[in-house]
């Protein structure tokens, strides 16, 4: 069946004295939708920043494709596929869409000085590579005539697209996202829903959410994972995660 | 509002009464040994109060003062340019125009003309060189004038103690100067914003103390004289051939001797540097690296997460751009034919810094266009002597309060997609 992806094992993440993530757990299988839910400060974004390299955790183990990445640079992380977004929008704003996709593209291509300096063909090939790759990207998330406008001057919605083709184009295996349908509204997080679940099914990555919208994330994740006061508290199905006696309690306190 | 208005318009009238009864309504005479306090013609104090005046009314009302200057059209530098002279097909006709007129032009002008038009030109390598530390990278650096002196004391120390000539000297400055930005790039790589601004401080001081102090090579305050100037293959400008079997300019095409020619030379030798730096920064700028600069520019957490390694990136900027100002420091001393630590104080920092925000940061059209205002400017106001760093200082006031985004802003390059 489907292989494993990501393989998190007792992560743990404490700033001084404050435990910040206890023991977390968690895998990603191939072409696999999977939620991290919790209430506000449950450690979620930390989990995330672990991961993506932003953080090293203190302890535990991360898995990528059987490779420990716990303890990487952010950098190499995320050249490993393991590419993630921000709870802010995070765009180079004052940089057009399309320069924000060739940035993403940075190691795919030819970054020695002399052949950019001369034009080799080698060179110019690659930018035109990365170039067809961003205008396919663009084309997938609907932004592909505002190619040349600066990024900062697209709508909010527009924006939280741009970042998630700008992730797109740096291939990724693995895509995370942090709480993509913030300040949407409910047609544009209709339309995100679909676009989460075309790269599963079309593009064939795994997707790791963070996410406060119930209706998004019970209606595309294959599993969620509840996460409170940086313990874990369940995991499971959708349907099983909804009916979890502690799950019920942790959002909605007891009685 | 009106009561916290009229109190600003009091202050404001306060402010400028002391600070002109300091500087001009007393003055001190010196009779013998002691000193007398000499008050202000009646005329004089006339002006004061006249000033004071308007300070007061300006404050009282600004706002009506600024929405009136809001209605003002702003002078936009990109309409002064006819639209059909802004076409794609035009620009190598209009680039190759004003690179001919600029290789003409110095024989026609006067050697007072030429000579100035070589020290904007040094400004402009210059400028070209921050550009791509502050206005690509955002990396705000207030010692660049560092890398200028590393450049200009590799040429004068190599030319003094080994006799290296000028086009030998001209990569190894910029190497030299590469280096030291390399060394100054690794502490300072977690700095950002004003903490990166006071480092880069210290480092431009320590190397104008070091220079000031190491006496026994650098000659310490006294500096670095006869530097040997720049030769066109092994010819000299000079009456006399200075080293020995060497031919001379005017000997060689058998003309009479100018010392004009001197002059022109070193300029066109600055324009084809210029034009080189120009050539390979609107290079840089293009390729991966150079928008690898502004993505970090624009958010450094999200270049991180985008597999940017950042570490590379700074450096790159700081190394680049320091390379440009050994370039422009080794000519300097080349042009000067004298060097000291004076020519390398902060305020040379500042004025390149000046330039990099005045034309509009990241634009390098913008940054040639501030080094020429830059400096022209103060050779025209000379004959306001001492009041230049004044009027220096409201240009930059009035600039920043117009036009803040500079001169000629940062246009985006429109690039085209081949469409599926």
């Amino acid at each position: 069946m489907s292989q494993l992806l990501l393989d998190v094992k007792n992560l743990t993440m404490r700033f001084g004295g404050l435990v910040a993530v206890n023991g977390v757990s968690l895998e990603v299988k191939d072409k696999e939708i999977v939620s991290v839910i919790g209430p506000n400060g449950a450690g979620k974004t930390t989990v995330f920043n672990c991961l993506s390299g932003f953080y090293i955790p203190t302890e535990g183990s991360v898995m990528l494709r059987g490779e420990q990445i716990a303890g990487l640079k952010d950098y190499q992380i995320s050249r490993k596929g393991l590419v993630r977004t921000f709870q802010h929008v995070r765009l180079f704003a004052k940089m057009t869409v399309i320069e924000n996709m060739l940035v993403a593209q940075h190691r795919h291509l030819n970054t020695g000085l002399l052949s950019g300096l001369l034009k080799t063909p080698d060179y110019k090939r690659k930018e035109s590579e990365a170039m067809d790759r961003a205008a396919y990207w663009l084309k997938e998330v609907g932004l592909l005539e505002f190619a040349n406008r600066e990024a900062g001057n697209l709508s909010y919605g527009q924006q939280r697209r741009l970042e998630i083709a700008r992730c797109m184009v740096t291939q990724p295996e693995l895509l995370m996202l942090d709480e993509p349908a913030a300040g949407l509204n409910p047609n544009e997080t209709k339309e995100l829903d679909e676009l989460i679940i075309k790269l599963r099914d079309e593009h064939e990555i795994s997707i790791l959410l963070i996410e406060h919208d119930m209706g998004l994330v019970m209606g595309i994740s294959d599993r969620i994972y509840v996460i409170a006061q940086g313990t874990p508290l369940a995991n499971g199905l959708p349907e099983e995660v909804k009916n979890h006696p502690d799950v019920i309690k942790a959002y909605l306190g007891e009685e | 509002m009106t009561q916290s208005k009229f109190y600003n318009a009091i202050f404001a009238a306060g402010i400028t009464f002391i600070l002109a009864c300091l500087m001009i309504g007393v003055k001190l005479n010196t009779e013998g040994t002691t000193l007398t306090v000499e008050g202000a013609t009646a005329a004089q104090w006339g002006w004061i109060i006249g000033g004071i005046t308007v300070v007061f009314f300006s404050q009282l009302f600004s706002n009506q003062i600024d929405s009136a200057f809001g209605k003002l059209p702003k002078p936009a530098v990109s309409q002064l340019v006819p639209q059909s002279l802004k076409s794609e097909a035009m620009k190598p006709w209009l680039l190759a125009g004003v690179i001919v007129i600029m290789l003409i032009w110095p024989f026609m002008a006067s050697r007072g003309a030429v000579d100035l038009a070589t020290l904007t030109l040094i400004y402009i390598m210059l400028g070209l060189g921050l550009n791509i530390v502050v206005g690509l990278a955002g990396l705000l650096d207030l010692g660049f004038v560092a890398f200028y002196a590393v450049g200009a004391y590799t040429y004068a120390l190599l030319s003094l103690y080994f006799g290296l000539s000028f086009w030998i000297c001209l990569p190894l400055s910029a190497a030299l100067a590469a280096l030291f930005g390399f060394l100054l790039g690794f502490p300072v790589l977690r700095l950002r914003g004003d903490y990166l601004a006071i480092v880069t401080l210290g480092f431009g001081e320590i190397i104008r103390i070091l220079l000031n102090n190491w006496t026994a090579v650098t000659g310490g305050p006294n500096g670095i004289s006869g530097i040997a100037k720049p030769t066109l293959f092994g010819l000299e400008f000079t009456r006399k051939a200075k080293t020995e079997g060497a031919e001379t300019f005017h000997a060689f095409f058998d003309i009479s001797y100018s010392s004009s020619y001197k002059v022109i030379f070193l300029y066109l030798i600055a324009v084809v540097l210029v034009i080189f730096l120009i050539y390979l920064i609107n290079r840089l700028i293009r390729m991966p690296i150079g928008r690898a600069w502004e993505a970090l520019r624009e958010d450094e957490i999200a270049c991180r997460s985008l597999g940017l390694n950042r570490t590379a990136i700074k450096l790159s900027a700081f190394t680049i751009g320091a390379s440009t100002a050994g370039f422009a420091g080794c000519f300097f001393a080349a042009r000067q034919g004298f060097i000291s630590p004076e020519s390398f104080i902060f305020i040379e920092s500042a004025i390149i810094l000046a330039i990099v925000v005045l034309g509009g940061m990241g634009s390098q059209v913008g940054v040639i266009l501030a080094a020429i205002v830059m400096t022209i400017l103060p050779e025209l106001a000379r004959e306001f002597a001492e009041y230049r760093m004044l009027l220096f200082g409201l240009l930059m006031v009035v600039m920043m309060r117009w036009r803040p985004e500079g001169l000629l802003p940062m246009k985006r390059p429109q690039l085209e997609l081949n469409k599926q």
